[in-house]
């Protein structure tokens, strides 16, 4: 769809010099430029930290990214619709706060406990998404209005407690390393992976993935074409749920424990990766692989900074830059189209 | 697909531009990265002949100035003794997840010693990564739980600050009828400093705290036994967040619920201060408002008695203590013990009032002025 806009509009004025065929190269291929940025940063971080590029380090930056990469990429299903999500770290620590209260203080075997916190998590989703279909509400309000009642069901529940998980228990699996050669992955980043891959496959090869974009593209005239955009947005708000779920799974894996004090910023810092990746705020533009880019982008520029010596405003600083340049890039690209 | 911004014709170059600028911004924030971590570390390089100690300080947040003055004395220490120091800060005083990212890229790094002041409990695991790794952890003002998660914690000892100002309050109640407002920080979660200073507060007055792990549990009235004694009731407890706006509406709450409060304990000073301030514009006068802290700021408040007593701590001791102890410790293998009877080492208070009171021992606001920080 975008290669044939491409095409028109090379008819109608052709693009000159090579600043425009960087842009055509880039409008045609919405996830090169934060590739190419992850590339660059990753190649100028080692040269100048020989600690940069070393399996350990690698390793680390893929255990950091892994819950807020899969943040992310519930916000990035939501961000296509043309939404947003100001309750993903509030949903994700309620959700796992659930399944280590059940697992670790109420006794209830694992795999159950686990179950019911990704059903938890699903719960956000479903409130969410009716708030936003049935009641008609912007989902910037929604989920507003959901941050906090998810903050304070998280509080209320576990009354301030840290539930440490067993070592070697299945709520602490995501947790466990796998060595890949001299890597030390562990079995959250696969299963942070696996969800893209899942979602991915779900939005570039199945009609449910073609509503999604053709929703946050144009809600009305998808609704004409015959598009149940109502069914549409609910499901991508529970998909969104049931990824914090998840996730929470992955953090009480990460950590060891759960508790209520994780971060306060999750939720902009998953919109940060979304952004970076050159998913479109506006909607029906992006790919959930830029997403990845995007926080490992982030990651890059937030450890390699670390390992330099730069202290950590300096790298909130760079993430605002980063976050800045990402939305200037974006636009630049767009007047591709005119 | 909506078009966007095709209505900014003739500024068509602006955007591109900008991209470029931006561009050219962060790849210049990459070169001064490389410069300043070159410089900072090859003069000591030259100097010495064995490589520098790095170090690595996570604070709670950079917002509270306690945290900061912490910072600037780690700072100077770390010059004094040629140990190349790096800080860093969750964004929130519950941020785990960027302190818990700091140790990691500590270990990474190489780092030989980290000092941390934890959030909470989720910071445990990685503070026992980088252990495993042979890395040298302290922790500054909050003691972890267990207390043997990390080699040593320099603090004050909270319950003992509380006691201070609790004592201090009883007597300077000369057996009137107590009636109270708790300003505590959080209700969020379970905070031991929070649980510390506010069950030290009711022992120093001779209440009983109740249940020994959470604060809100004593009798509700009764009798206090500290100074000459005499009957109290609880009238409020709210949490301030530790900050001035977060104990003002406290206070405020506490007036509306309670216009006769004539006892005020607050978790800090920037607490204490905006419920002076709830205080003053409720046009009440001779309310005891009592805190902890011990900073240069407070010293007014504590001279025009609207603080009437606090107990200061020393974050600068406690800082210089930590780098003094991580060098030692890298060294030479040698760990500092616990002060008796505590599992940590306390780095001492004492109280502040220009209305001393018999039995309870204390210094001016004008002798603390050689004390306090900030």
């Amino acid at each position: 769809m975008s290669q044939s806009a491409v095409v028109e509009d090379t008819l109608e004025e052709p693009f000159q010099g090579r600043r425009n065929r960087v842009r055509e190269l880039l409008h045609a291929h919405p996830t090169l430029g934060s590739l190419i940025v992850l590339v660059a940063a990753g190649v100028i971080f080692g040269l100048v930290n020989h600690r940069f590029l070393v399996p350990v380090n690698v390793s680390i930056m893929l255990q950091q990214v892994a819950v807020i990469g899969a943040l992310a990429l519930g916000q990035t299903v939501i961000i296509l619709t043309a939404g947003i999500d100001l309750s993903v770290g509030a949903a994700m620590i309620l959700a796992q706060l659930i399944m280590a209260e059940l697992a670790v203080a109420s006794g209830v075997p694992a795999p159950a406990a686990i179950l019911v916190g990704v059903a938890a998590g699903a719960a956000t989703g479903v409130l969410n998404g009716a708030l936003v279909t049935r009641a008609t509400l912007p989902p910037f309000i929604v989920t507003l209005g959901t941050l906090s009642i998810f903050t304070a069901l998280g509080i209320l529940y576990s009354g301030g407690q840290t539930y440490t998980a067993v070592p070697g228990s299945l709520l602490a699996w995501t947790g466990t390393v796998v060595a890949i050669g001299s890597f030390q992955i562990t079995t959250g980043v696969l299963m942070m992976l696996a969800m893209y891959l899942v979602v991915g496959y779900m939005l570039g090869r199945t009609a449910w993935g073609r509503h999604v974009y053709a929703v946050g593209d144009d809600l009305e005239a998808s609704r004409l074409a015959g598009v149940r955009t109502d069914r549409v947005l609910f499901s991508v708000y529970i998909l969104a749920g049931v990824i914090f779920g998840l996730a929470g799974w992955i953090q009480v894996g990460r950590v060891g424990s759960a508790s209520t004090n994780i971060s306060t910023t999750l939720n902009l810092d998953s919109i940060t990766a979304v952004v970076i990746g050159g998913t479109s705020l506006f909607g029906g533009r992006g790919l959930v692989l830029g997403t990845l880019f995007g926080a490992l982008i982030v990651e890059v520029f937030q450890n390699g900074l670390s390992l330099a010596g730069v202290e950590d405003l300096y790298q909130l600083m760079a993430e605002g830059i980063l976050v800045l340049a990402a939305v200037g890039v974006d636009q630049w690209i767009r007047r591709v189209r005119r | 697909m909506p078009i966007l911004n095709i209505r900014h014709r003739p500024k068509r170059r602006i955007v591109p531009l900008a991209a470029t600028a931006a561009a050219v911004v962060v790849a210049s924030m990459v070169v001064a990265a490389c410069g300043s971590s070159s410089s900072s570390e090859s003069p000591s390089a030259a100097d010495s002949s064995h490589a520098p100690i790095k170090v690595t300080l996570i604070l709670k947040d950079l917002s509270n100035p306690y945290w900061i003055f912490m910072r600037n004395a780690a700072r100077a220490e770390a010059a004094k003794l040629g140990v190349s120091l790096k800080v860093f800060a969750g964004q929130t005083d519950s941020d785990t997840t960027t302190q818990i990212n700091a140790i990691e890229d500590a270990i990474s790094a190489g780092d030989s010693g980290i000092i941390v002041v934890s959030n909470g409990n989720a910071v445990n695991s990685a503070i026992q990564k980088a252990r495993s790794a042979g890395i040298a952890v302290y922790a500054l003002d909050t003691v972890p739980i267990p207390a043997s998660s990390v080699d040593m914690t320099f603090a004050t000892d909270n319950t003992e600050a509380g006691r201070l100002i609790g004592q201090w309050a009883a007597a300077k109640l000369q057996g009137a009828k107590a009636d109270i407002a708790l300003l505590d920080d959080v209700t969020t979660e379970v905070v031991e400093v929070d649980v510390d200073r506010n069950h030290g507060f009711l022992e120093g007055m001779g209440i009983s705290p109740g249940k020994p792990d959470v604060n809100g549990t004593e009798a509700k009235s009764g009798h206090y036994t500290g100074g000459q004694g005499g009957s109290y009731t609880i009238a409020c407890q709210l949490p301030t967040g530790g900050s001035e706006s977060g104990g003002q509406s406290a206070m405020e709450t506490c007036l509306s619920k309670d216009p006769n409060i004539n006892v005020v304990y607050a978790i800090n000073e920037p607490a204490a201060e905006g419920a002076v301030r709830a205080l003053k514009a409720a046009d009440k006068h001779g309310v005891t408002v009592v805190a902890i802290d011990g900073a240069c700021t407070a010293l007014p408040f504590i001279k025009s008695g609207e603080i009437g007593a606090t107990a200061g701590q020393f974050p600068g001791t406690m800082a210089k203590l930590g780098i003094a102890a991580v060098v030692k410790d890298i060294r030479s293998g040698v760990k500092p013990k616990a002060t008796h009877g505590l599992d940590f080492f306390d780095t001492g208070t004492k109280l502040y009032t220009n209305s001393p009171q018999h039995g309870v021992q204390s210094v001016s606001a004008a002798h603390a002025k050689t004390l306090c920080w900030g």
